[in-house]
C-alpha cells in the first residue's frame, strides 16, 4: 500500500500549510457523488482519527481513511500548472473511467 | 482532469459545486483580482505574470482593449481612450467637467443624468467603462480558477458616497458579475493583516497612494470590524513627491520653468525612477537629458530626498489628527498601522508614520496588492467556503444623511460616521392646517442650509388626512444597508400613508468636494449656527402669522369688535414686516409682542370652543 507525492506537490502543501499556520498534514479521501460515481476529498487536516492510514513522503504527512484506501492506494498526488489555472492531480492507477471534467471517476 | 484545491477540513464541496469567488481591487490607476487557494489570498497575475492591471479601457471599432495595451495607446488615441474612470463612476457632468482639463473626452450632449463619453463604438458611460475593467479581471479569474465566478468583494473608498456606490454595483451587473459586497478599502487591508483574528483593537489604516491619501481608523470589537472615521487628501499623493524632486533637479541643472511639456514628462519620470532607487539605495545617479545635447548629472541622497519630501509627508499628518479627533482616540490607542498604496514603500514615510503613531507600521504585504488580497479572504467566507469564524464588517457612513425643514435647513437623522448597517426614525409633522402632502428631500452633508449640502433625492408623501397644522404625525425612515445604500421612507401614523425611495444614483459630487464639505463644515460652524437660530425664528414668525391670520377669518368677526380686529391686523402686519428681518433676537421679540397682543383673543377663542362643547350637555356629564 501506498500514497505518493511529488516533489513540487509537497512543497505546495508546506508552503499552503505554512501560510495557514496549522495542520498535522493532509487528508487525502474518496466519497460517493459527482457525475460519475466517486468524488475526491482534499483537505488539510487537524486530526488523525484511530484507524487512519498514515504516510509521509517528502516530509508531508498524508492521512487516508482505510475505506478510502482501497480506492487511492497506488495514487501519486501532483501538482500541475494549466495555462493559467494550477492545482493537485490525483494520479490515481484504480481509475476506470472519469467524467468529461475529471472531478469524479469510476474504479 | 480538473485541478483540485486544499480545502478546510470538512469544507470539500462535492464535484461542479466549487464555489469560487474573487476580490476585486477596482483603483483609479490600476486594479487587481484576487482569490483564496489551498488557504492562500493571493492576486492573480495575467499570461504574462503581470498582476497589475491598468484601469485603461480603449474603445475601437473592432473591439473593447482593456489593460497594458489600451494604457500604450493612451497618447496616440486619447479621445477613445479612456483612463481614471473611477473618477467619473456615479458623478454628473457637471462635476466631471470641473475635475478639470485634464480629461478631453467628448461627452454626448444629452438629456440624461448619467454622461456618455463618444467613442468611435459609440457612447459609453463610467458604469459601462468600469464593467469592461471588471469583466476583463473576471475572466482573468475564472481562467485561473477554471470556472465560473459565484461572486465578487469590490472594494470602493470609504468616502464613496451612495451614487458612487450604486454605480459601482451597476458596473459589476453590467460585466455579468454577482457582487456579494461592497467592502470599503480600509476594512479590506485590515482583513487581509488578519487583524480581525485578534479579539479587539483600534487600528489605522494609511493609505498613500499615487494622486491620493486616505486615513482610516477602524476598530475591532469580539470579531466585528467597524470604521470609527475616515479622512485624508484627495490631492495628495506619491506624485507629488515625484513632482518635488523635478522641481530640485530643475533648480540644479538650471533648466527653466518653462521647460517644454517632454522635457517635464521626463524629469517626472526621472525623479520617480529616483524616489523608487532610493527606497532601496541611500544614494542615486541623475542623467538628465537637457535637450539640446547637453546632459546634467548628479547625485541624490536620501536625506536629501527626505528633506524634499517631509513637508508633503507631515501633510498626511493633519488629516490622521483629525481622524483620531473624530474617534475621540489619541495616538496611544492605536495598536496597528497598516500601510497601503505604493508610496508607503519609500522608507521616510514609514518612519514618520511610525513616529507619529508610536508604532511599526505593518508594511509584509505588498502595499499595492493589500487591499485585493482583503477582499478576497472576504469574498470567500461570503460565498461560503468558510462556514466557521463568519467575519462581519461594520462600516460607517461618511457624511450625515437628513432631510429639508421649513425655512431650508437641513435635520440630520444619521449622522457622520455612524456604524452601517442603521436604521432611524424621527418624526415630522404640517405647518399649515389641511396640509395633505408632504415633499421629502434627502441631502447629504454637514452644513446647516439645504444650499450648503448635497441633495441626493426629493419624493413625496400624499393623501395625508387634512388636519390641523402640527397634528399630523409623519414618521421619516432612514435605512443604510450593509454597502451604504441609502432607503428613505415617510408614513403618516395615523392613516398610514406611505411613500418611499431607494437611492438612487442622483449623481454630483467630487472626492475634493467631500473634504471640502467637511472643512467647511467646521469653518462655518459659527455662521451656520447663526443662519440656522435666524432661519428657525422666521419659520416659527410664519406659522405665527399662518395661524392668526386663520383664527381671524374663522371667527374674528365673531369674537372681536372692529378696534379690537384693526389692533390686532395691525399688531400682526408688524410680525409681518419683521420676518425677512435678518436679526434673530428682533423677530423673536417681535412674535412675543403679537402673542401678547393677542393674549385676549386667544382667550376669548378658548372659552368659545368650551362653551360650544359643553352646550346641551349638564355639568356633572364633566365631572
Amino acid at each position: 500500500m501506498s500514497i505518493t507525492l511529488t516533489e513540487s506537490a509537497a512543497n505546495h502543501v508546506l508552503k499552503f500549510m505554512e501560510g495557514r499556520g496549522k495542520g498535522l498534514g493532509i487528508r487525502l479521501g474518496v466519497r460517493t457523488s459527482g457525475c460519475s460515481g466517486m468524488a475526491y476529498v482534499l483537505e488539510f487536516a487537524d486530526e488523525s482519527e484511530a484507524d487512519d492510514v498514515i504516510f509521509e513522503d517528502h516530509g508531508v504527512k498524508v492521512l487516508v481513511d482505510p475505506k478510502s484506501m482501497l480506492y487511492l492506494d497506488g495514487t501519486e498526488l501532483d501538482y500541475t500548472r494549466e495555462g493559467l489555472n494550477e492545482g493537485f492531480k490525483f494520479n490515481n492507477p484504480n481509475v476506470k473511467d472519469a467524467c468529461g471534467c475529471g472531478e469524479s471517476f469510476n474504479v | 482532469m480538473a485541478l483540485l484545491q486544499l480545502s478546510e477540513p470538512g469544507q470539500t464541496d462535492a464535484p461542479h459545486q466549487r464555489r469560487l469567488a474573487a476580490g476585486i481591487d477596482l483603483g483609479t490607476t490600476n486594479s487587481l483580482v484576487a482569490t483564496v487557494r489551498s488557504g492562500n489570498a493571493e492576486t492573480l497575475p495575467d499570461r504574462e505574470g503581470r498582476h497589475l492591471l491598468p484601469s485603461v479601457v480603449r474603445y475601437t471599432e473592432a473591439g473593447v482593449i482593456v489593460g497594458e495595451e489600451a494604457k500604450a495607446s493612451s497618447i496616440e488615441d486619447p479621445l477613445n481612450t479612456i483612463l481614471s474612470v473611477k473618477r467619473m463612476v456615479g458623478r454628473g457632468l457637471e462635476d466631471i467637467k470641473s475635475l478639470g482639463s485634464r480629461l478631453p473626452y467628448h461627452y454626448a450632449q444629452e438629456r440624461t443624468a448619467v454622461p456618455r463619453i463618444q467613442t468611435v463604438a459609440g457612447d459609453v458611460s463610467a458604469v459601462e467603462v468600469s464593467a469592461e475593467i471588471l469583466k476583463a479581471l473576471a475572466m482573468r479569474a475564472e481562467e485561473t480558477l477554471g470556472g465560473d465566478l459565484e461572486g465578487v468583494v469590490i472594494t470602493v473608498p470609504a468616502y464613496f458616497d451612495d451614487a458612487q456606490r450604486q454605480a459601482t454595483k451597476d458596473a459589476a451587473r453590467v460585466a455579468g458579475l454577482k457582487v456579494l459586497r461592497l467592502l470599503n478599502e480600509p476594512t479590506a487591508a485590515a482583513v487581509a493583516y488578519g487583524l480581525d483574528s485578534g479579539s479587539s483593537g483600534v487600528h489605522a489604516i494609511y493609505d498613500l497612494g499615487g494622486g491620493t491619501f486616505d486615513i482610516s481608523i477602524l476598530r475591532l470589537n469580539r470579531g466585528v470590524f467597524e470604521v470609527l472615521s475616515t479622512g485624508g487628501d484627495s490631492a495628495l499623493g506619491g506624485d507629488d513627491f515625484d513632482r518635488v524632486v523635478a522641481e530640485w533637479i530643475m533648480r540644479q541643472a538650471g533648466i527653466s520653468d518653462d521647460a517644454g511639456r517632454s522635457m517635464l514628462r521626463q524629469l517626472m519620470h526621472d525623479a520617480c525612477a529616483a524616489k523608487e532607487a532610493l527606497t532601496r539605495t541611500a544614494v542615486t545617479e541623475l542623467d538628465v537629458d537637457l535637450g539640446n545635447g547637453a546632459r546634467w548629472q548628479g547625485l541624490l541622497t536620501r536625506d536629501q530626498f527626505n528633506e524634499l519630501v517631509d513637508p508633503l509627508i507631515k501633510k498626511t499628518l493633519g488629516p490622521c489628527r483629525r481622524a483620531l479627533r473624530d474617534a475621540d482616540l489619541s495616538r496611544e490607542d492605536i495598536q496597528d498601522v497598516v500601510m497601503v498604496g505604493g508610496s508607503t514603500r519609500v522608507p521616510r514615510v514609514r518612519e514618520l508614520v511610525g513616529a507619529f503613531f508610536q508604532t511599526e507600521p505593518l508594511v509584509e504585504i505588498d502595499p499595492d496588492r493589500v487591499v485585493a488580497v482583503g477582499a478576497a479572504i472576504q469574498a470567500d467566507v461570503l460565498v461560503g467556503n468558510k462556514s466557521d469564524d463568519e467575519i462581519l464588517l461594520l462600516d460607517v457612513n461618511p457624511l450625515s444623511l437628513g432631510i429639508e425643514t421649513m425655512g431650508g435647513l437641513v435635520e440630520k437623522i444619521i449622522p457622520r460616521n455612524t456604524p452601517i448597517p442603521v436604521a432611524r426614525a424621527q418624526e415630522f409633522t404640517t405647518f399649515k392646517d389641511g396640509q395633505t402632502a408632504m415633499a421629502v428631500h434627502v441631502l447629504q452633508g454637514e452644513r446647516e442650509l439645504v444650499t450648503d449640502n448635497r441633495s441626493l433625492a426629493r419624493f413625496e408623501l400624499r393623501e395625508i388626512p387634512p388636519m390641523v397644522a402640527g397634528a399630523a404625525r409623519i414618521q421619516v425612515t432612514f435605512a443604510v444597508d450593509a454597502d451604504g445604500l441609502l432607503s428613505v421612507e415617510a408614513m403618516e401614523q395615523s392613516s398610514g400613508a406611505r411613500a418611499s425611495i431607494e437611492v438612487k444614483p442622483s449623481y454630483g459630487l467630487t472626492d475634493g468636494e467631500i473634504e471640502t464639505m467637511l472643512r467647511d463644515s467646521f469653518e462655518h460652524a459659527r455662521e451656520d449656527v447663526e443662519v440656522r437660530r435666524l432661519r428657525e425664528e422666521q419659520v416659527e414668525a410664519r406659522r405665527v402669522v399662518e395661524a392668526l391670520s386663520a383664527a381671524l377669518s374663522e371667527d374674528g368677526d365673531r369674537l372681536l369688535n372692529a378696534d379690537e380686529r384693526k389692533q390686532l391686523e395691525s399688531a400682526l402686519a408688524g410680525l409681518v414686516a419683521l420676518v425677512e428681518d435678518q436679526d434673530h433676537e428682533v423677530i423673536r421679540k417681535g412674535i412675543q409682542d403679537l402673542e401678547k397682543a393677542c393674549e385676549f383673543y386667544v382667550e376669548r377663542r378658548m372659552n368659545a370652543s368650551v362653551s360650544q362643547a359643553m352646550s346641551g350637555h349638564k355639568v356633572d356629564e364633566f365631572e
